[in-house]
């Protein structure tokens, strides 16, 4: 059953009880993307699906043909990092960095979903929902848990490359 | 998780014909198979629904008719639901997380099931879990849980967000059969309370598939979700409240209310709606609403909080709508 990963053709043939996040880190040897709680509740196993974000642990790879999933070691290079790496470093967005892959993969996405106009709970107009401020990137990255508590400079560093993109 | 066989449903009948055999369809999956995890849900065949032809919104006799496999991310971001239903999206909108609402569907969140801790717990009894085994709540931990139509059997809630609104706009359920033929539910009516057989969410049967909700043409007037919860985001409701409400001469002409988070199913109290309909607004008539909504409500024990709060949420909630006191 073939699937691209990062623009690879790859091809799963497992147990159907296989997740989208175990056949990354098992089969694939994609050891970025992490498990954590594994129930959908942290985050770290966050990935793109069609452009998409989800919860890799929450999906089986086998419902994933044709589909174009993205990691995060699609993401730059230790010499030429994505921006929002780079964000990340510059504002000390993590500690132990666990559920670092699964928070850049999360903001890229969000700041996808913001320029196609989507809403949050905390947006005042459903219609237009306007800039991302600190309140509405929090209430967007809340399915993304940090342990070690680095929320404030994650806002400070997705700001900055919201900033800088404009 | 327990060993199942894959395949895929080609058509809606074809998906109809394998849940009549016991097969469980999945679509979006975040609820079924954190579930499958845990063991509590351990189907032998599971039906993957995801490449059927429903996953688009129409217009439809002046209303929307929303496709089972619907997002709800992309139901939440549909211009139409925004602008005429944005109860729907506000609800949307306040459950669970961007990632798992791009995932979960229209017709799966209608069918997750309950977060009783004792239902997640395979090493208690649990009448929803293992019919007639008892129920852990009712003398346990039980500040989530149910204050209204609960049964000795089962005091669990309903966890969703969107089904409130959904009762609040009186939505319709679409199920299709094995023969093709199609039945239309209230979503008020499609959720079922506890009684004897808790086991049971809800009336779809064996042999059945949710096909679509269907809007009614948008009633206009303010619309509201509040939600309170134990934290900002990300989080069940401990009390919700789904109010489109229209007013004409300072009277209240259109009164519809759906309460989360307080019984087994979305809650609709038709004399609630009834009772507020021509009135003029006033601290007296919300005081008197929340005393026909909570007229029969029981606590028992660490959830007796709920049915406080539920009246303040809902004077709250109708001083907005109505503009009284805002």
């Amino acid at each position: 059953m073939p699937l691209t990963i990062n623009g690879t053709d790859h091809d799963f043939t497992g147990d159907p009880r296989t997740t989208l996040l175990d056949f990354l880190r098992e089969d694939c040897g994609l050891t970025g993307t992490k498990k954590g709680c594994d129930h959908g509740q942290c985050g770290a196993c966050t990935v793109l699906v069609n452009g998409q974000r989800i919860n890799s642990c929450l999906t089986l790879a086998v419902m994933h043909e044709g589909d174009e999933v993205t990691t995060i070691e699609d993401f730059g290079t230790a010499e030429e990092l994505h921006p929002l790496q780079a964000a990340f470093v510059r504002h000390d967005g993590y500690q132990c960095g666990y559920c670092t892959p699964g928070q850049i993969c999360s903001a890229k996405a969000m700041l996808d979903e913001a320029a196609s106009g989507w809403a949050s709970f905390v947006s005042e107009d459903l219609s237009a929902p306007g800039r991302l401020t600190p309140e509405e990137i929090r209430e967007r990255m809340s399915g993304n848990l940090c342990r070690c508590g680095a929320y404030s400079n994650i806002v400070d560093a997705i700001t900055e490359v919201l900033e800088a993109g404009r | 998780m327990r060993a199942f066989t894959y395949s895929r449903a080609e058509a809606v009948t074809h998906a109809a014909e394998q849940t009549r055999d016991g097969a469980r369809l999945i679509a979006g999956g975040t609820n079924l198979l954190d579930l499958m995890k845990l063991e509590i849900e351990r189907p032998d065949e599971l039906v993957d629904i995801n490449r059927l032809e429903l996953g688009t919104i129409d217009e439809q006799d002046g209303g929307l008719r929303i496709g089972a496999l619907v997002t709800n991310s992309a139901c939440a971001a549909d211009e139409r639901i925004r602008r005429d239903y944005p109860v729907l999206a506000r609800a949307i909108l306040a459950g669970a997380t961007f990632q798992l609402r791009n995932k979960a569907t229209t017709g799966g969140n209608l069918c997750q099931r309950t977060r009783c801790y004792y239902f997640y717990n395979r090493d208690q009894p649990c009448n929803k879990r293992e019919p007639g085994s008892g129920c852990s709540a009712l003398g346990g931990f039980n500040r989530i849980h149910a204050i209204l139509g609960a049964s000795e059997s089962c005091i669990a809630t309903y966890p969703g967000d969107m089904a409130v609104a959904l009762a609040a706009l009186d939505a319709k359920v679409e199920i299709a059969a094995v023969d093709g033929s199609i039945r239309s539910v209230p979503v008020r009516a499609f959720h079922r309370l506890p009684g004897d057989t808790p086991e049971r969410d809800n009336v779809l049967e064996p042999g059945e598939v949710i096909t679509a909700v269907v809007l009614p043409s948008p009633a206009g007037g303010a619309q509201l979700y509040r939600k309170v919860r134990d934290r900002a985001s990300y989080a069940f409701a401990l009390v919700s409240i789904a109010c489109v409400l229209g007013m004409e001469d300072g009277r209240i002409s259109h009164a519809s209310l759906a309460f989360g988070g307080l019984a087994h199913k979305p809650w609709h109290d038709e004399r609630v709606d009834a009772l507020l309909l021509g009135r003029e607004p006033s601290d007296a008539l919300f005081d008197e609403a929340a005393d026909v909504l909570l007229a029969d409500a029981r606590g028992y024990g660490a959830n007796d909080f709920k049915i406080p709060m539920t009246k303040r949420v809902l004077k709250a909630v109708l001083r907005e709508a109505t503009g009284e006191n805002a």
